[in-house]
């Protein structure tokens, strides 16, 4: 076995991936299915002079995090809908203020408690619309133990790269299966960086290019003494009330996603160049869809399988790319139906679109998606 | 003291305060006991939430942080707790920090982490055009407290003490003197440190209850309160419906961030071969 191989739990290979990153700060509210990360932050962290705290609430954590970011700290939370839920109005300070943040958010059925220790996917949309306003976020999906490590890593990449707030969205099977995992080497890691200033000289806090550039960010504490506020503002920081500023600051932040989004999309394909049927989803549902795919192969189906990971920004370029010579398109996912939207919407009519959603509580089994492909054929 | 007008954004004047308001007093007497400390300009953070009260950082010239309402401490607590050796000042109002941020405000009490919170209260929501707050007295008049409120107020400073706030003093934006003195002495406390000013919303406050102009409000103010020292020889029914202004309670607790270093250095001692994490991250992003 490999020096680095180890069974590991996809919260552990998280919580890995957030401090092969450079994970320095963490503040958190336990939840289930969530709350592995934070347990084991808290033991990790002091190893290497990192801060945890357990703050009084989630509200709290993600106000934290944002504090502790602003010192020029990579940080991260983790949580499951309820938690999500309450952190909404300061993910849209962050995005509008462009502190990088990494939130996890490991899926579990609602809403409101539900079932707590159920597998869903139901925050796709919460994920993409959860605060106020127009605004981006980056979110996630890894689908394997292995891309718990891998996403989370790439989610502080993205985090400090466009300084916006990027969402791991895990589910509860991905995140408490264990797996054989290989990691890379240590000296292998990066560690993402941010753009900083030089010179407090000059320095203009929001100053870029309007077609979707990322400020330079300065730490607090270095002399730069620059005002961060949630108040629409000039690139000096000054809060302003005026229509051109403001429409010129969300166009910005608008872009700076929306043209990157060829170099935000990751997704895992198989046997999609001649599929005349294509399963699109994401998660542990495409676990499932992946061996129904397989099964469909071997009996001779032109089955297709679209794996994403990266959910938002969605990839509609990549979608109809890979999904050109589909007639028809499956989307299993445990919801009543939100990732197909999306599908739907970049397909714009070019293939039928078939929703499979479940809120049993229970993972998809290949033979639910299995009896779709063959009925689809 | 040095060029009282070197402490603000000079450029980001004039403020959006009304005339007779009594925030802009509260500030004054705060960079009157910044400078008089001789503090480091460039390693202040100053945190605010939401309201009338909240607006006073973006006009100070330190690393400012603007936030969502009634979280400034929250925020306060990432930064704090991230950098220690920056001293960290939350600028808040009644509102911002008693009701919607009642929770940080005693969580962050009770870790006794090393953040000065200057409360600017005018016993209103102020920003939101004069509703009643958890400050506003019994029986007194608010846009949503039509016929008197109906519900009883907070005492601030008991509510610190209680939760563990090792440093709680209380003045009046009409007793500046003593203001500037308790803000200098709050924030040489290494601990959470609560400093309530009683202070005046003339437009909403004052007009609704008809007390007056804001001179008026602040005799009213000025008349609600005792000084602590003077009330010891003071008959308990001259004190009733009082307010104590002066400092409140000091106490040696161990802080926050202090006891959290004394943890991280036991570990590493324990775990000093340790090959995991960013050794040194304190360092990557300064
Ligand atoms: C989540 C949220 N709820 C409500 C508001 C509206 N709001 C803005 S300021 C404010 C009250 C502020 O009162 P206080 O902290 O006492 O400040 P003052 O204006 O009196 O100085 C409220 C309710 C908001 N901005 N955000
Ligand atoms: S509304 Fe009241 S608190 Fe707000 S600025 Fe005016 S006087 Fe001050
Ligand atoms: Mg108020």
């Amino acid at each position: 076995m490999p020096k680095n191989a180890k069974l590991m739990q996809g919260n552990e290979a998280c919580t890995m991936g957030a401090i092969a990153a450079g994970l320095q700060f963490f503040a958190g509210y336990p939840i289930t299915p969530s709350t592995e990360i934070a347990e084991m932050c808290s033991e990790e962290l002091p190893k290497f002079g990192g801060k945890f705290i357990q703050m009084e609430d989630e509200i709290g954590s993600i106000a934290a995090c944002i504090g502790a970011s602003l010192t020029g700290k990579k940080a991260m939370t983790a949580t499951s809908g309820p938690g999500f839920s309450l952190m909404q109005e300061s993910i849209g300070y962050a995005s509008l203020c462009e502190i990088p943040v990494v939130i996890v958010n490991v899926q579990r059925m609602g809403p409101s408690t539900g079932m707590p220790t159920s597998p869903a996917q139901g925050d796709i949309m919460q994920a993409r619309w959860g605060t106020h306003g127009d605004h981006q976020v980056i979110a996630l999906a890894p689908g394997n133990v292995k891309e718990c490590f891998e996403l989370t890593f790439k989610a502080f990449v993205y985090a400090e790269a466009y300084r916006v707030p990027v969402i791991v969205l895990a589910d509860e099977v991905i995140s408490h299966m264990r797996e054989k995992v290989v990691l890379p080497d240590p000296s292998s890691y990066k560690i993402p960086m941010r753009a900083m200033p030089t010179s407090p000289a000059g320095y203009k806090p929001y100053g870029a290019d309007p077609d979707g550039g990322v400020p330079l960010m300065a730490p607090f504490g270095q002399g730069y003494r620059w005002h961060c506020t949630g108040l629409f503002h000039d690139e000096s920081g000054a809060p302003s009330g005026k229509a051109a500023v403001a429409d010129q600051l969300l166009h910005r932040l608008d872009r700076k996603i929306e043209k990157n989004v060829q170099a935000l999309e990751d997704y895992y394909v198989e046997s999609m160049d001649d599929c005349d049927v294509a399963v699109v989803s994401f998660g542990s549902s495409a676990m499932a869809a992946l061996s129904a795919v397989r099964r469909a192969r071997k009996g001779g189906l032109k089955a297709g399988m679209l794996r994403l990971k990266t959910i938002w920004p969605f990839p509609d370029q990549a979608i109809r790319r890979l999904c050109a010579s589909a007639k028809k398109i499956i989307v299993p996912e445990m919801n009543l139906g939100q990732l197909v939207l999306e599908v739907e919407r970049a397909i714009h009519g070019k293939a039928e679109v078939i929703k499979l959603g479940k809120v049993t509580g229970e993972l998809f089994h290949p033979d639910e998606i299995y009896k779709a492909l063959k009925e689809a054929f | 003291m040095a060029e009282f007008l070197d402490y603000f954004r000079k450029e980001r004047l004039p403020h959006i305060w009304c005339p007779g308001c009594g925030h802009g007093t509260v500030t004054g007497a705060l960079i009157r006991a910044i400078d008089k400390l001789g503090l480091d300009k460039n390693k202040i953070v100053m945190v605010s939430g939401i309201g009338c009260s909240s607006r006073a950082v973006g006009y100070l010239d330190f690393d400012t942080l603007h936030t969502t309402h009634g979280r400034a401490i929250a925020f306060a607590t990432g930064v704090k707790h991230a950098k220690p050796s920056l001293k960290v000042i939350v600028m808040t109002g009644d509102g911002d920090c008693t009701a919607i941020g009642g929770n940080h405000f005693i969580h962050a009490a009770r870790r006794n982490i090393d953040i000065t919170t200057i409360i600017m209260n005018n016993s209103t929501y102020g920003m939101t055009s004069g509703q009643y707050s958890p400050t506003t007295p019994h029986g007194m008049l608010g846009t949503t407290a039509p016929y008197g409120n109906v519900e009883h107020e907070f005492d601030v400073c008991e509510l610190a003490k209680a939760s563990g706030a090792s440093y709680v003093a209380r003045a009046t934006s009409f007793h500046v003197t003593l203001l500037t003195d308790l803000i200098e002495k709050a924030l040489m406390n290494k601990g959470f440190s609560v400093v309530e000013a009683l202070t005046q919303c003339p437009t909403y406050f004052g007009r609704k209850n008809k007390i007056g102009g804001p001179v008026e409000l602040l005799n009213w103010i000025k008349d609600r309160t005792v000084n602590v020292k003077a009330a010891a020889a003071l008959p308990p029914e001259k004190l009733a419906g009082k307010l104590l202004i002066g400092e409140l309670y000091k106490a040696e607790r161990p802080e926050y961030c202090a006891t959290y270093a004394e943890t991280t250095a036991r570990v590493q001692r324990t775990y000093n071969d340790y090959k995991g994490g960013n050794r040194g991250c304190e360092l990557n992003s300064d």
